[in-house]
């Protein structure tokens, strides 16, 4: 038996690292922004946010794409940057991770922070906590189990992309291959005794943490389909 | 002195406020419930975006035309109806909570102190959930206190709680407001607990100011019969004990005589507040002999207040200070009772408002 070739798997892991940080970092003030907003263009921005859920991957993935490409003007301006094109790139890749994961951040958080509510945080003002303040020591703890369940969906749905990661990325071993498209390679090639093993590796890696998430927090229903 | 002219608008209510309110002492804003009077409170700390108007507190303008300072900039205590303790927290650390912060900002909170005052020591370690309603409100309070405020704003924090929470947490408010200068702004709905913890009182209906005044003088008007409910209309009356007799009777002294109620827990020379409820007075023309009654009380007529019922509120003044009696009109008209007349008040009860009043107090 030959060992399978674990890059690719290295490869999601470090795009859903990266996908998963980018993700808090940008889906923290937007969900609460959602969470606590009156203003009227709240479900346009939900809906937008909610788009990777219903969307198939490859109209993500086609319309990234072309965002992505040198030729447009993001794209070029990344080429003007660095020196490369983020089309077929992993910077672009983790790029389109962050759109595709981006409800399973939000929604998660966007939820917590609802549940926390405003009262707790007029409680912390009249303790002369300032804004930051508020957000860092009283709703960040209350709302914890809904940053788990947002990190780890995160994390586990980027780990599980294919269409947009196909778009976007190609299929180039060590810099785009990622595991999803490692498997469709050796299902096509008829290797099927590598893609059993990285299959296996997914399907476990994925019960797992979905056990984990059911077990901490029966709150946030979350609908996990698009694998 | 708290200067409030300020305008909120909802859709379904108005609060139009303007009136100053005393920087000293406990403040009560008394009124229905939905009147506006919790929403007053939040636009003092300032959390009512839309309230627009003027907030002065001392000197210091926290709301007006230009700027307004965040609620946490004000240095205002809030003690919320439901605690509001954090849940992550230990009651220290929510003690803590607050006590940092009010470091940060220059104060020298006491945390020994404020500990000892609501006797929170052997609740330090426990998480809020396991606390009862009453020890949540304590440590509320404490944890208010720890901010150092320069007023403390209480919203209704005995409403949640069952009578004898309420009983067991009332003399640690009486305290506060003798003995820690911070004024006071106590919204309450229950005129039992004004009449006992309150210097000041303001009435709110739907939205405005209905009356302000020293709590004596507004629960001795007649005219606040309709506002109040007559069932609650009763006078208050300053006391201070002067012997325990030997058959279990306490002896009182008041500006018009004596009265006698079963003993009373406290040393002679103790100040209390009474409170005489107005149906619990029976008036006469002579002094009235042969009765089982013990308090007798003369005075004269100073208003007969007619209602549209078939009673008439009564007030007299008795030495220095005013009791109000509930007859009905056909006796009023019988006895020929109007201003001037002199009678006799048969007081068939009285509760004890308040003990310990005038360290701080307005008496």
């Amino acid at each position: 038996m030959t060992l399978p070739d674990l890059a690719p798997l290295l490869l999601s892991l470090r795009l859903a690292g990266w996908a998963t940080v980018i993700l808090l970092i940008l889906g923290t003030p937007l969900a609460w922004w959602l969470a606590h907003t009156r203003s009227r263009a709240k479900p346009v921005i939900e809906a937008i946010t909610a788009l990777p859920l219903v969307l198939p991957p490859t109209v993500l993935g086609f319309y990234l794409l072309v965002a992505l490409s040198p030729s447009s003007p993001l794209g070029g301006m990344w080429r003007d940057a660095t020196g490369n094109a983020l089309t077929f790139s992993f910077a672009g890749l983790v790029v389109a991770s962050v759109l595709y994961s981006l409800p399973f951040t939000v929604q998660p958080l966007q939820s917590a922070f609802e549940t926390v509510g405003r009262a707790p945080l007029e409680a912390a003002a009249m303790l002369r906590a300032s804004p930051l303040d508020r957000f860092l020591s009283v709703a960040s703890p209350l709302a914890l189990r809904g940053y788990l369940t947002a990190i780890v969906l995160s994390f586990a749905h980027t780990i599980g992309e294919f269409g947009v990661v196909l778009m976007v990325g190609g299929n180039i071993p060590g810099r785009t291959q990622v595991i999803s498209i490692a498997i469709y390679e050796h299902v096509e090639t008829l290797n099927y005794a590598q893609a059993h093993t990285l299959s296996a590796i997914l399907l476990v890696f994925s019960f797992v943490v979905l056990v984990g998430v059911y077990a901490t927090n029966r709150r946030f229903p979350i609908h996990a389909g698009g694998w | 002195m708290l200067s409030l002219d300020i305008r909120l608008d909802y859709p379904d209510f108005t609060l139009d406020f303007s009136h100053d309110l005393p920087a000293r002492g406990l403040t009560a804003v008394f009124g229905p419930s939905g009147c506006g009077k919790s929403t007053l409170l939040r636009v003092i700390a300032g959390l009512e975006r839309g309230a627009r108007g003027t907030v002065r507190f001392d000197g210091t303008q926290w709301q007006g035309t230009s700027r307004t300072t965040p609620p946490h900039k004000r240095g205002i205590g809030y003690v919320f109806q439901d605690a509001r303790l954090f849940g992550h927290l230990s009651v220290a650390g929510n003690l803590r909570f607050a006590a940092r912060r009010a470091r940060r900002a220059g104060a020298q909170p006491d945390e020994a102190q404020a500990i000892a005052a609501l006797d929170l020591h052997d609740l330090l370690d426990r998480r809020p959930d396991t606390l009862s309603g009453g020890q949540r409100q304590r440590v509320a309070i404490a944890r208010a206190l720890l901010t150092a405020p320069r007023l403390l704003l209480m919203d209704e924090p005995l409403a949640a709680l069952d009578a004898g929470r309420k009983a067991a947490i009332m003399p640690y408010i009486e305290r506060l407001r003798d003995h820690a200068t911070i004024p006071i702004v106590y919204v309450s709905h229950d005129l039992s607990e004004v009449a006992r913890l309150a210097d000041h009182m303001v009435m709110m209906r739907a939205g405005r100011v209905l009356r302000a005044g020293p709590v004596a003088e507004l629960l001795s008007d007649p005219g606040m019969a309709d506002a109040i409910g007559v069932r609650e209309m009763g006078a208050l009356m300053p006391a201070r004990v002067t012997r325990h007799h030997d058959d279990g009777l306490t002896e009182l002294g008041v500006s018009g005589g004596q009265l006698f109620l079963p003993r009373v827990q406290a040393a002679p020379g103790t100040a209390l507040r009474l409170r005489i409820a107005a149906h619990e007075v029976i008036l006469s023309r002579t002094r009235p002999a042969g009765l089982s009654a013990l308090n007798i009380l003369p005075g004269t007529i100073t208003e007969v207040r007619r209602g549209d019922g078939p009673g008439v509120i009564v007030k007299l003044r008795v030495g220095d200070d005013d009791l109000l009696a509930r007859i009905t009109r056909r006796s009023a008209d019988e006895m020929g009772l109007h201003p001037g007349v002199a009678c006799h008040a048969i007081v068939k009860s009285v509760s004890i408002a308040q003990t310990d009043v005038g360290t701080n107090g307005t008496q």
